[in-house]
């Protein structure tokens, strides 16, 4: 099992944090542009799927799998967009982005008087802590592919 | 480290109440206006609303509102989590945007007397901008104010809040 890359979004599409772990493709375009990318497909599948469905469904959209790996995604109620690219075995990572929201995100940026909301994410103890989360994670194995 | 940290955490209401108090104390001093000062806090409680609401959805999980009713009752639970008080929901208007808090006990409001010159201070303004702050990150716009003070007399502490629009989900910025 691996840990590919996470993206965070803000509410407004502004690309707060960008790390990644595992990555043999690189896209061949910017980070920004990439992020601009990344956002307008997940803002796009939003849409298609509280639109396509046949049920009043209340979470939406929740991850979608290639065949090679597996787009996972969570949404606060408030509009925070974490995105995590794992290969197709991975288990529980829904718990592993609620856990990254509520232990790292709202400890080290919401508490840190200092980070900005709406901007991209400075701060090195949350860098480390991201790491460290990521890298304890049963799903994460550091090999390539 | 969370499963532990709702309890070592916890702080004296006390010390609270006067470090609010001592907030408030200087603004006062500082503005020397009371509008000011009500102003004033509102903003305060703004800021604080918009970081709150993170470590609120965070530990309840609650998802979106369904309606007005849904939202009382986890603005309800948002006053029991932060402040350890469960004002209660009353007067609904007919349409039912619009309703009111309240609170018998106000942990802010302790060891408070007003001096005759600050009659039109509203000394826990903060609150309206709290809830303001907070539930305009999960996309609602509402009014807050105070329509009764324990600190002017009147039997409880009455606070008014009105929605006015649900706000639209940002699109992405299209290329230029």
């Amino acid at each position: 099992m691996t840990i590919h890359n996470l993206y965070i979004f803000s509410k407004s599409g502004v690309l707060l944090y960008y790390a990644e772990w595992n990555r043999l493709n690189k896209s061949g375009i910017t980070k920004e542009e990439e992020a601009k990318l990344m956002y307008g497909m997940l803002f796009s599948i939003k849409s298609f799927v509280s639109k396509i469905s046949p049920l009043d469904s209340k979470e939406g959209f929740l991850y979608y799998k290639t065949s090679k790996y597996t787009l996972h995604y969570l949404e606060t109620p408030s509009g925070l967009k974490f995105v995590l690219n794992t290969d197709n075995v991975a288990q529980n990572v829904r718990n592993l982005l609620q856990q990254l929201y509520s232990q790292v995100y709202l400890e080290y940026v919401v508490k840190n008087p200092l980070c900005q909301l709406n901007e991209p994410i400075q701060s090195e103890l949350f860098k480390l802590k991201v790491d460290e989360l990521m890298k304890n994670s049963p799903i994460f194995l550091n090999r390539s592919l | 480290m969370s499963k532990t940290r709702l309890d070592q955490k916890k702080v004296n209401s006390e010390l609270f109440t006067l470090t609010y108090g001592a907030l408030v104390a200087q603004l006062l001093k500082d503005y020397e206006n009371v509008e000011d000062v009500n102003k004033q806090l509102e903003r305060m409680g703004y800021n604080m609303g918009i970081r709150l609401i993170e470590d609120f959805l965070a530990r309840t999980g609650c998802g979106r509102c369904y309606d007005f009713k849904d939202t009382a009752e986890k603005i309800q639970m948002g006053f029991k989590i932060f402040l350890g008080i469960t004002p209660t929901i009353t007067n609904w208007s007919p349409a039912g945007d619009e309703f009111s808090l309240c609170f018998e006990v106000n942990p802010l409001t302790e060891f408070v007397e007003l001096p005759d010159h600050c009659l039109n201070l509203k000394y826990c303004n903060i609150l309206t901008g709290v809830l303001r702050g907070a539930c305009e990150m999960v996309q609602m716009e509402i009014a807050c104010w105070f329509v009764q003070d324990q600190l002017k007399n009147d039997s409880t502490t009455e606070l008014r809040v009105k929605f006015i629009k649900r706000l639209e989900d940002a699109i992405p910025a299209g290329d230029d």
